[in-house]
């Protein structure tokens, strides 16, 4: 497990997708020899949650108990996931979409046509969890926040309704999530074995290569929703009733 | 509700093949294709009517039987097969069937025996072979249609369970787990 005292860039040479996760947080590259603790505050971000996520992309059995999440400045997180959905829909897909729309030009325009269908809802249902967590999810982390800091007695309520529905909708958002991955997962069986091979090759790598790299990082987020997120907001919607 | 396996009863006396009818008929979970009193072509019949169960009297068999039976199986991977028997059998050919229904067998037992078999069948895990059965693609064509496991069975008049056990059966072998997967899956295919 990484520490404040590692240095940043071996981590990248333990796990070089942290690279990708470098904007989200708000940090660049360049970051000498200097160690984790360092360098974040040089950036003013909190170590702890740089740490937290770099763990969670690169350990994959490691999932924080709650005084880890207590002791954790978690103000950056809600800013964190909201850039890895722009990353998503915003760079992610549309290099994707580019690659798939130039590796199934030359098929014929039936299968052309399906599989762009295919990646098009794909799309349209990343855009809508995304929204939904945005608009529903999220905002309770302010909320949960906000009451715990002091506020008034009928924003608790409105809380503790809200509250009421988060373990129905965590076990949603977590099946949401798998259904995603498992697209990926499909679309990928179809090139691996369906796809009719006159496909260019160098669009075909870019596009598996892009979209094993989409699963492994939309499957460390989601672990982030939900060892993270959700029960830290169940456990300040809890305390908060 | 439908929760039916469908069933095909071969078999030339007509009072056997009504007494076994009736007495699945009062379990509730049997379905019943028109009975065949000979095997003649009898693996075309099964190709075309599907039954999840084929119950049949192996003295109208034609030597070698092994191979008929092989051969049938082939054709509807996850149908179960029961021998009826009521006459001397050689013990070789009552070994080529998991299941067999004796003419003295209690009342209550047989429709269980069946069951179990049909259940045992339906669920196998056969990593050899990756071909999708003439019902699989029926199922995998209405999953990519957008309909609800409910739907196929009511529309294909099969159980639930057995609709359920043909599309986990049709996601081992295809690699695909999502119903739009499976719609690009029929379209590359001219299914759909």
């Amino acid at each position: 497990m990484f520490t404040k005292k590692t240095r940043f860039a071996d981590m990248f040479s333990a796990n070089n997708n942290l690279v990708l996760l470098m904007p989200r947080l708000g940090l660049g590259l360049g970051v000498g020899n200097r160690t984790v603790e360092e360098v974040c505050s040089l950036n003013n971000i909190s170590a702890d949650f740089v740490l937290l996520v770099c763990n969670m992309y690169t350990y994959c059995d490691y999932q924080p108990t709650m005084e880890d999440l207590e002791q954790t400045d978690l103000s950056m997180l809600v800013p964190y996931l909201r850039a890895s959905h722009a990353y998503y829909i915003g760079e992610r897909m549309p290099h994707l979409e580019r690659h798939l729309s130039g590796v199934v030009h030359r098929s014929d325009s039936r299968y052309a046509d399906a599989m762009m269908a295919f990646f098009e809802q794909y799309k349209r249902e990343m855009s809508d969890h995304f929204a939904y967590e945005e608009q529903h999810v999220y905002p309770r982390l302010q909320e949960g926040k906000k009451v715990k800091e002091g506020a008034s007695s009928s924003n608790t309520q409105a809380i503790k309704q809200s509250g009421n529905q988060a373990l129905k909708r965590s076990s949603n958002l977590s099946s949401s999530h798998i259904g995603m991955v498992d697209k990926i997962s499909d679309l990928l069986q179809i090139l691996y074995k369906y796809m009719p091979s006159q496909a260019d090759t160098e669009e075909l790598n870019e596009l598996i290569f892009g979209l094993l790299q989409l699963s492994s990082d939309f499957e460390r987020h989601a672990a982030i929703e939900e060892h993270v997120l959700m029960p830290y907001l169940h456990h300040l919607e809890r305390r908060n009733r | 509700m439908t929760s039916r396996i469908d069933t095909l009863i071969v078999e030339p006396s007509e009072i056997v093949r009504t007494g076994l009818q009736r007495i699945l008929t009062d379990d509730g979970s049997f379905s019943f294709l028109a009975p065949l009193s000979d095997a003649v072509n009898l693996d075309e019949r099964v190709k075309a009517l599907c039954p999840d169960l084929l119950i049949v009297n192996p003295t109208l068999l034609v030597p070698p039987i092994r191979s008929q039976l092989a051969a049938i199986q082939q054709l509807q991977p996850n149908m179960a097969i029961a021998a009826l028997v009521y006459q001397y059998l050689d013990q070789d050919v009552l070994q080529l069937f998991r299941v067999s229904i004796d003419i003295r067998e209690k009342r209550n037992r047989i429709a269980q025996l069946l069951k179990t078999e049909v259940d045992r069948v339906s669920s196998l895990d056969d990593d050899e072979n990756y071909e999708l059965s003439i019902r699989e693609r029926e199922v995998l064509v209405l999953v990519a249609q957008g309909l609800s496991s409910k739907q196929i069975a009511d529309k294909l008049n099969i159980s639930i369970h057995t609709v359920n056990s043909h599309r986990k059966n049709v996601t081992r072998k295809t690699g695909i787990r999502s119903v739009a997967g499976l719609a690009v899956y029929a379209t590359l295919h001219n299914m759909a």
